[in-house]
């Protein structure tokens, strides 16, 4: 056992204990306050701790699995992220091989352009080729009915669900000195920072939550659990600087950047949401709505993250 | 053989849940065993597919699409998939050529315990309007065994999915939902019926949904 097993069990020892504590207040909360099961708060909550059982579960297994592993994973969530996406969008019969191309061909191309590590071509890849090619596809069918809106979206899907989504695996490929074999961590260091920031945002917000934060977008998010949320992540983060390159401080930062990051992330993606008239993207996730309303807050911060950590740390 | 139609029938299943994370939402009828005649709209090939797919795996066995059988019958692999997996009830569509009707089919099917999953419209849409008129079969299928539940069932988006024409799917999220189940009145014609029956469907469409909201 390597340095990296260590700190990856080290690691899921601590969030094992942390669900078991969640599991057990759930248990007393709804022994005392909903015992029936009417109280929608409790029932909620005991879902959303159930699923992140199952998803912790889950990445474990993918990270066992190495590289291959990670990089199924997440190209299995952007399928599912896509899939919730377009439904939303306006996109008619005149876009359907545009979207077929966007699930058959540039999903797989982007996550086979990971693996390999081309760095060049996945990070413009969407932006450039998909951009310029698929409303040509579109265009040839020549429906011009709400022509710009129906191209926009779909670039936006593959932008958010594609794209950004890829950048989680792609920390793999970064080339950090003295840090070689072990940027799987850095992907747990992303996943669990951000993770726990909406989580603690969610348990400060129902614990002291009075005023809200963005009462147009979000009514559940409060300016109590936006501070507490984020302070505590990031003091989270600064304690997690043992499994990465980073020094306390620097951990302590960019933890403060992904927070931020993934707390603006949720705001658009609820603004999205509004705009269509649903409360969920899915309903995949039991408690959590959809892939969209879990992986929101890691799609806006993992290419910042990405780009900081490849900028000052990374040889390539 | 039964090994084999199992296999494809889950390989089928999965296929279905992949390309739709399709989800059943009972509104007004419980997936409970009891015999029904579930009534849908029809816009994709897949359309029985996605109710087969929400039934309870013990639903299943006992509920058959009908379908036509000009369809059905066309090449081994769509008749290995129609009769021997979906065990669908074939009728002849073509009026002139057949030698028997399809409502008496159907009955005898009815009458062998099975379930049915009908589409009324008796075509699939391929128009902008959400809801053809009815063929007149449910009413005289609904008078011939009055017993068996009418349960509306609603297919959503699944048009999107895999438009008439195109043979690629785009994978998008649908759902399936079951309304409360109707019955004809001693009092109606076969007209009031069949409106009232297209109503029935139509009122679980989310569409209809947002309109009224």
């Amino acid at each position: 056992m390597n340095q990296t097993h260590v700190h990856l069990l080290t690691l899921l020892a601590g969030i094992a204990g942390m669900l078991m504590a969640a599991s057990a207040a759930g248990f007393v909360l709804q022994r005392r306050l909903s015992p029936d099961g009417s109280n929608a708060v409790i029932e909620n909550l005991n879902a959303r701790i159930k699923a992140w059982w199952a998803m912790v579960i889950l990445i474990a297994l993918a990270f066992l699995g190495g590289r291959a592993g990670v990089i199924l994973l997440f190209a299995l969530c952007s399928f599912a992220a896509l899939r919730e996406f377009v439904t939303l969008t306006n996109a008619r019969r005149a876009d359907h091989w545009a979207l077929a191309a966007a699930f058959f061909v540039i999903l797989p191309v982007q996550y086979y352009l990971v693996w390999v590590d081309w760095y060049g071509l996945y990070s413009i890849f969407i932006p450039v080729y998909a951009f310029l090619l698929l409303p040509i596809v579109s265009a040839l069918r020549g429906d011009t009915d709400r022509y710009l809106i129906r191209i926009a979206e779909v670039q936006w899907a593959l932008m958010i669900c594609v794209f950004c989504v890829s950048h989680v695996p792609a920390l793999l490929s970064l080339q950090i000195p003295g840090y070689e074999g072990r940027n799987v961590l850095l992907i747990a260091f992303l996943v669990v920072v951000v993770q726990l920031s909406d989580v603690l945002q969610y348990v400060w917000g129902k614990l002291l939550g009075r005023r809200k934060i963005a009462p147009l977008l979000s009514p559940s998010k409060t300016v109590e659990g936006f501070f507490g949320g984020v302070a505590s992540a990031t003091i989270i983060g600064a304690g997690l600087w043992w499994m990465t390159p980073f020094a306390p401080l620097q951990a302590g930062s960019l933890a403060l950047i992904v927070a931020l990051m993934g707390f603006f992330g949720g705001l658009v993606m609820s603004a999205i949401k509004r705009d269509r008239g649903v409360k969920d993207w899915g309903h995949l996730i039991a408690g959590h709505g959809g892939f969209i309303d879990r992986l929101d807050s890691v799609i806006f911060s993992a290419p910042i993250f990405f780009h900081i950590v490849r900028y000052w740390w990374s040889l390539t | 053989m039964r090994f084999l139609t199992q296999i494809a029938a889950m390989a089928i299943v999965l296929f279905a849940r992949l390309i739709t994370a399709v989800r059943g939402i009972w509104q007004g009828a419980e997936p409970v065993p009891r015999q029904r005649i579930y009534f849908a709209n029809h816009a994709s090939h897949g359309d029985f597919i996605l109710i087969w797919t929400v039934l309870p795996p013990r639903l299943r066995r006992s509920t058959r699409p009908v379908a036509g059988a000009d369809y059905w019958l066309k090449t081994s692999l769509r008749r290995f998939i129609g009769c021997d997996v979906f065990k669908a009830v074939l009728i002849d569509r073509n009026r002139e050529s057949r030698e028997r009707d399809p409502i008496e089919v159907m009955v005898e099917a009815l009458d062998g315990g099975a379930s049915l999953i009908v589409f009324p419209e008796g075509t699939r849409n391929g128009t902008d309007a959400p809801l053809l008129p009815f063929k007149s079969g449910l009413y005289h299928l609904a008078k011939a065994r009055p017993t068996v539940e009418l349960v509306p069932v609603w297919i959503d988006n699944l048009n999107r999915v895999m438009p008439k024409g195109e043979f690629v799917p785009v994978p998008l999220i649908c759902t399936v939902t079951f309304g409360a189940p109707v019955r004809v009145d001693s009092s109606e014609d076969k007209e009031a019926f069949l409106e009232r029956a297209r109503n029935a469907l139509l009122a679980l469409s989310p569409k209809s949904s947002e309109v009224r909201a």
